[in-house]
């Protein structure tokens, strides 16, 4: 039994709670083929926003000569991170697609750069989640793509318990 | 310059890998040309699943913007002099599951400027009559100084 301060055990135990909720989501996006191909992995996330991280790797590079990261990696990761926000703020892991999505490309990312992915899911609806994005290389606030995406849940939901009508 | 070699490759070759961007030889992807147009081919490889049985979004956009490149490069009127060649844009519609199979694609200029050529591109499997993703995008050409 650990707890040796009057917050301890509790701040241990949130802390321990987030370093597991971590791990087993590391694992999980472990698990997803292309985004081990691509290393893309598990970052931070809140109620309705995901954040993964793309650690720079040769084969993202669309140009060596000029150190340039393909645009398609980096689609690949803001998609993922879109997708992940949609099911955090769904609050359950459920099958999605991707409908559609924009990706406007501000700027090169500097050389060897990790890549990061912020996404936020800012409405859902029982059909659809609407997902707004950046990625960016350091600092949210330089971002060097900006994405909106659309997702679709495709399963239909569970009939909804009968609610009185109002 | 990787649009060079590229260009190279597409001026030379009827068909071959395209090595020369490590993120396409990531992907695993060919081309195939005729006088009409640049196909290009993704074989279906375990690396490109994200829900189990089913492609990555973010695989099939690559190999859309990458399709779409080719199309740029090829409707250049000087396959010596070729401009750095960026998507500023790129717009995707998913409109079919991918499925573990070979993917093709192929991109046609829809207009092309000096400074900005549009295109649309689109990707299928079995079936070219049912695209399963298409993309509308934007590319930039930044020439070498001009001479």
């Amino acid at each position: 039994m650990t707890g040796d301060g009057v917050a301890g055990p509790a701040v241990d135990a949130a802390a321990q709670a987030a370093a597991r909720q971590k791990r087993f989501l590391q694992r999980f996006m472990d698990g997803v083929p292309h985004l081990r191909l691509m290393g893309i992995g598990y970052r931070d996330h809140g109620k309705d926003w995901a954040e993964l991280e793309m650690p720079f790797a040769e084969r993202q590079l669309a140009d060596p000569d000029y150190g340039i990261i393909a645009s398609g990696a980096i689609f690949t990761l803001l998609d993922n991170c879109a997708g992940f926000a949609v099911l955090v703020a769904r609050g359950e892991m459920i099958p999605y697609a991707t409908l559609d999505m924009r990706v406007d490309y501000l700027r090169g990312p500097a050389m060897r750069a990790t890549v990061i992915g912020h996404a936020e899911c800012y409405r859902i609806t029982r059909q659809i989640a609407f997902v707004r994005g950046v990625a960016h290389d350091g600092d949210l606030a330089n971002p060097i793509a900006n994405m909106a995406g659309t997702f679709m849940f495709t399963t239909p939901p569970a009939a909804a318990p009968a609610a009185p009508a109002a | 310059m990787t649009s060079l070699a590229f260009a190279a490759a597409l001026r030379d070759e009827r068909h071959g890998r395209l090595d020369m961007l490590p993120y396409a030889r990531a992907l695993d992807l060919r081309f195939d040309q005729d006088d009409n147009e640049v196909r290009l081919i993704m074989p279906f490889a375990i690396g490109l699943v994200g829900a189990p049985g089913r492609l990555h979004g973010g695989a099939l956009a690559g190999l859309l913007e990458i399709a779409g490149l080719a199309a740029v490069i090829v409707a250049q009127p000087d396959a010596e002099r070729m401009p750095r060649i960026r998507p500023v844009t790129v717009t995707v519609d998913f409109m079919r599951e991918g499925s573990p199979l070979d993917t093709m694609a192929a991109a046609e200029v829809t207009r092309l400027g000096r400074r900005i050529v549009n295109v649309s591109s689109r990707a299928w499997q079995y079936d070219r009559s049912r695209p399963i993703a298409a993309a509308n995008i934007n590319f930039l050409l930044d020439w070498p100084d001009a001479r």
